[in-house]
This record gives structure tokens, sequence and C-alpha cells, in this order.
């Protein structure tokens, strides 16, 4: 075996078992390396059963409430199979509105409502000109939820 | 095998100078076209409204920052299996560019997430292995200088930047792997592009402008180091002559 190959060997060897071994740990850590806990995770894992967390979902259709003095607002979080209601006074981002995905982060009440202490926007993965999606609406082609499938 | 051909570092520096001219104007036009086309021409987006064009700077500077990174791990690997004479040039002289790129793409990153998260900074996946690339980047040119004898340097932060490798896949599939703020892909993901063409041309064209920005640093950083070799050298030289 030539020098160079014994190197090559030992880097290649070495570089798999890093990545093994990072495989692993990212694997046993990765309750704990997601951002938020969805309201099914709430009632399901663990690591999720926390004082303190962040849940993340949609901010489910026709569930908001603008409170009367005009900071405090309430909506419920889904993952489409379950929902938790959220109160927040505050600020909101400006992507935030119904059907959009959020992450708030607070605590859980004694009535169950999550009391949230910042409320953050997800934007999606869909870049769409403005043009184009006023007049797929103009024109009742527009979905929320085929956004993924469309063709341009 | 051509990087065999390009060892000897005259050869190196013919191939250099008679690229860089084109690699410069290739740079501006593509980054000149690409900013007004960014800046002026693409459409606003449904949702994010003007903010969508800090996009144009931030998303290719994220890509450079991986791929810059891709380079060095490439690089070291040459320089520590087949001892390639400018391998180890090459790492040295991308990693200050991969740090500067990455830097960008956390600040704009940051400034956009501002408005339209609600926050600059959260501790994702996304977010969190960025800013460790960040400080591979910092560390690889710390390690680099760290020795009196170069050689040394250049041996573990060639170490370093294979070690680090590990974390570019990570980046990548962060999105995918753990649920993040951040948005999944856009442009390199099964399935196709989910960005309207009048936003995606003028993305990649700035895409191939900051790969060009790069290449051109990167020749010009490799080819100062190898005349100031020479300089040395002759210096040397000189002082033992007199």
């Amino acid at each position: 075996m030539t020098r160079k190959r014994r190197r090559l060997y030992m880097v290649g060897g070495g570089m798999l078992i890093l990545a093994t071994a990072t495989a692993l740990i990212l694997t046993a850590f990765s309750d704990n390396i997601v951002l938020f806990c969805s309201p099914t995770d709430i009632q399901n894992k663990a690591t999720c059963a926390k004082a303190d967390i962040r849940l993340g979902g949609l901010v489910e259709e026709e569930s908001l409430d603008r409170g009367a003095d005009g900071v405090t607002v309430s909506f419920r979080v889904t993952d489409l199979s379950n929902s938790i209601p959220v109160t927040y006074k505050g600020i909101l981002p400006d992507l935030f509105r119904e059907g959009q995905g959020v992450v708030t982060e607070g605590t859980v009440n004694a009535e169950g409502v999550f009391v949230a202490r910042e409320v953050l926007a997800k934007h999606d993965e869909n870049y769409i000109p403005k043009e184009v999606s006023d007049a797929l609406k103009a024109s009742g082609n527009w979905h929320e939820e085929t956004k993924d499938a469309k063709d341009y | 095998m051509i990087l065999d051909y390009f060892a000897n570092p005259a050869r190196f520096l013919r191939l250099a100078n008679a690229v860089l001219p084109w690699c410069v104007s290739a740079t501006v036009i593509l980054l000149g076209v690409g900013l007004y086309m960014a800046l002026f021409v693409a459409p606003a987006d449904y949702q994010q409204g003007e903010s969508v064009r800090i996009m144009y700077v931030h998303v290719p500077a994220a890509w450079m920052a991986m791929f810059v990174y891709t380079n060095i791990a490439i690089a070291s690997a040459l320089s520590l299996i087949w001892r390639h004479p400018l391998a180890d040039l090459a790492a040295s002289a991308s990693a200050p560019i991969g740090a500067a790129f990455t830097f960008l793409a956390l600040v704009t990153g940051s400034l956009w997430g501002k408005p339209m998260w609600g926050t600059w900074w959260v501790w994702d996946a996304r977010l969190t292995s960025v800013l460790i690339l960040f400080f591979l980047y910092l560390g690889h040119m710390a390690i680099t200088w760290a020795f009196d004898n170069p050689a040394r340097g250049a041996k573990s932060a060639a170490v370093l930047a294979l070690v680090g490798f590990v974390n570019v896949p990570i980046i990548k599939f962060s999105v995918d792997w753990w649920n993040t703020l951040h948005q999944p892909a856009s442009v390199f993901r099964a399935g196709g592009p989910t960005i309207h063409p009048d936003m995606l041309w003028p993305l990649l064209i700035m895409g191939l402008g900051y790969s060009l920005f790069y290449i051109t640093l990167l020749l010009l950083r490799i080819k100062s180091e190898l005349l100031g070799a020479r300089l040395r050298t002759l210096d040397s030289l000189r002082q033992d002559a007199a």
C-alpha cells in the first residue's frame, strides 16, 4: 500500500466515523433540536410537557379574535389534528394572519390556554409576485393549500 | 490528472493572469445586471412586499457560504492525502471570503427576519448551524496562522476543515430534518423551485455573479501569495549573497 493510499483510507475512514457519530448524536437529540412543539406533541411528547415551551402550527381559520383594547389577540394554533387556544398581548409580525404558520413562546395556564410572550410568523417556501396572486384571486383560482402544486 | 498540471506555481500564475480579466468583467456585468433586476425589475412578493428584495442578496450569500466551505474541504483533502502544493493556499485564501459571505447571509437574514418573522434571531437548527459555520471559518483562519511553522498551521487547518465539513449537510437539510422558523428550500429542492420565474432569474444571475466574484478574489489572493513567496525567496537569496 502506497503512503498516498494509506492517507486516503485514513481520511476517508475518519470522515465516515465522524459522520456516523454526528448522525447518532443528532438523532439522539432531535427532540431538543426542534424549535417548537405542535399541539399534538404537547399531548404526546415528554420533551414538550414543560411549563415553558414554544408552540408551533397554523393559525386556525376563523379563530382570530382581536380584543377590544386593540393589543390583546386570541386565536387557536392547530396542526390540523389538534389545536390549542392562544392569547397574546403585543405587536404581531407582518406575516401574521389566519392560515399562516406561527411559532409562539409562552406557558399554558390553568384553563389550558397558551399565554404567549412572543409570537413569530413563519414564511413558507413560496415566492409569488403580487400581481400573479391578485390575478389568481380575481379569477377564483387561488388556493392557499395548493400553492405548492401550482403551475405558472 | 488536471490537478497535477497546476501543481506548478508558474503554470498556475500564467493561467490566473489569462483568466482574471474575464472573471473581473463577468463579475461586474453579472452583479450589475443581477442587482438592477433584483432591486428594480423583479416584482414585489404577495406576502413580503418589497422586503423580498433582501432575498437576492441573502440567498446567494448563503449558497456561497456552503460552496466556499465545501471547496476548502476538498482542498484540504487534496492537501492531506495528495500533498497538492497549491491546495493549502487555495484553502487559506478561501477562508476569509467564505467568512465574509457567511456574515453577509447572517446579517441580511436578520434584517429580513425582524419585519417578517418578528425577531432578529432565533436559535433554530438552520440559523444555529450557519452561525457554527461562521465560527468554523474564523477558527480555520486562526489555526492557519497559529503556528510558527506555516506547514503545521496549514495541516491543522485542513483537519479542522474536514471535521467541520459534517456541518454543511446539516445546514442544507436542517430545515427538513427538524422544525425550524427558517423556511424550507425554494430553489434546490425535490419537485422543482417554488419561486416564480420572474424572481428566480434575478436570483440565479446574482448566484452566478457571487460565484465569479469568489473565483476572482480567490485567484487574486492565491496569485498575491505566490508572488509574495517569490519575493521572500528573492529577499533571502539577496541577504545570503550580501
